[in-house]
């Protein structure tokens, strides 16, 4: 057996910037997980659909232009509806600290802001995908 | 969930949950192959190579969408590199496909090279075989990016298309001896860069020097996928192809040796494994080794020894 962590890096959403993403992709990778990175400006559905089709045990979302409190939380939704009840969803980006409790709520499993070592994402990581 | 059943039902999610215990080698993955298996060999796998930057991802993406509008289903397996010092991967294909996600038609699967160095993954043919159950039409696998010996495409493919850019210049040598033996077809992609014409050319000299074992000669399409051009006579020219070979028997028999070849890998896999439980988890080679490293016998006399214990 060669069981391995597939985690797609998805930035939903419409702001341009990747290169957060893109450092997290890395450290990812370096840390021995398959990263399927998606590019910019995704729609929910096509998250939830690309996370169907590569069977990923970690969805990793990216959003810098604020509209995290709409699209994280449908991101959610959309993966469990498609029968992916144990996939761990992950955010990150400019997300103010009094958002956090909501997101959580609807189901990120955990939120990163500015600052945080991509190290804390891999240990989250490793620490909370079922095996 | 009854993962080969509900895959054959078209359940997208048992698909994508077969492919990984397939890679992933769990120990349901021949069972699940045991049921799909009868329900394989209808697909038409098109495999599509060539080095790192030629397009392969974005030409994949306008194959897929041309298939789509001829209202043919397609699978497409996209393999990228394996890190040999982490396992890591980052596996970016889809960047170039998104047009493609929420088109139920088209299933699309990125795979790690895990260690595998002929430009596929050891399970692509197998996760080939996944979608090919589950009904695909065409299946599409596009190569890592390739060298000069990357060649395992061939044994996974009907139609092996190789795509190359100009401005590569005496690179076009370097890589003479591999991948462009096997190509069936020959993309120029970036044909709108300088040195279009002089790449088809060159592979024209090429291809006048060779020696075929048939009377196909290879045909050279110029396209510039990200507009879209040429694509739908490339498709024209896989058509002739696969219709060549469907009618002088081409086809029959490398499906035929695809087959042979893949009963002898299991075959191998089975008796090394066998081997390694005999020999390597009961200590017994650690003592051979001792043996070995103290000249007392030699490798061949062992290995006389042992096979003949254990293949009586």
């Amino acid at each position: 057996m060669d069981k391995k962590i597939r985690v797609l890096v998805a930035k939903p959403g419409l702001d341009g910037h990747d290169r957060g993403a893109k450092v997290v992709a890395r450290a990812l990778r370096d840390a021995g997980f398959e990263v399927i990175y998606t590019g910019l400006r995704q729609t929910p559905e096509q998250i939830a659909e690309a996370a169907l089709q590569e069977d990923v045990n970690v969805v990793a979302m990216s959003i810098l232009s604020g509209a995290h409190p709409h699209l994280f939380p449908k991101v959610v939704n959309l993966v469990r509806e498609k029968g992916m009840k144990d996939v761990l969803i992950i955010g990150g980006g400019v997300i103010p600290e009094s958002d956090i409790p909501a997101l959580k709520e609807a189901g990120i499993a955990e939120v990163f802001t500015p600052g945080t070592p991509t190290g804390d994402v891999v240990k989250f990581i490793n620490e909370h995908v079922k095996a | 969930m009854d993962i080969a059943q509900e895959l054959l039902n078209g359940n997208r999610l048992a698909l994508s949950r077969a492919i990984t215990a397939i890679e992933n080698e769990y120990d349901d993955a021949a069972e699940i192959m045991k049921k799909i298996y009868p329900h394989t060999g209808k697909a038409y796998v098109l495999g599509i190579t060539g080095p790192p930057g030629a397009g392969k991802s974005t030409l994949t993406d306008k194959i897929a969408h041309e298939y789509r509008s001829q209202g043919k289903t397609v699978g497409i397996i996209a393999v990228d590199p394996t890190s040999p010092f982490t396992g890591g991967a980052i596996l970016g294909d889809r960047i170039r496909m998104n047009s493609l996600t929420l088109d139920e038609g088209v299933f699309i699967r990125s795979m790690g090279t895990r260690g595998s160095l002929g430009g596929l993954s050891h399970k692509t043919a197998d996760a080939v075989k996944a979608m090919d159950a589950f009904g695909k039409d065409i299946i599409i696998v596009e190569t890592v990016g390739v060298g000069q010996s990357e060649v395992d495409i061939v044994k996974a493919a009907d139609t092996t298309m190789v795509v190359l850019i100009p401005g590569m210049g005496d690179d076009i040598q370097a890589i003479k001896a591999g991948i462009l033996e096997i190509g069936d077809l020959f993309t120029i992609n970036k044909a709108d860069l300088d040195g279009a014409d002089k790449l088809v050319r060159e592979i024209n000299m090429m291809l006048d020097l060779d020696t075929f074992m048939t009377d196909w000669r290879p045909p050279i399409e110029k396209v510039v996928a990200n507009q879209g051009e040429g694509i739908t006579e490339l498709i024209g020219r896989v058509k002739q192809h696969r219709e060549y070979i469907e009618g002088n028997g081409e086809l029959t028999k490398r499906r035929t040796k695809r087959t042979r070849d893949e009963l002898m890998d299991i075959l191998n896999s089975r008796i090394g494994a066998y081997l390694k439980k005999k020999i390597v988890d009961t200590g017994r080679l650690d003592d051979l080794v001792e043996k070995l490293k103290a000249r007392e016998t030699d490798p061949y006399t062992v290995a006389d020894a042992l096979t003949s214990e254990m293949l009586k």
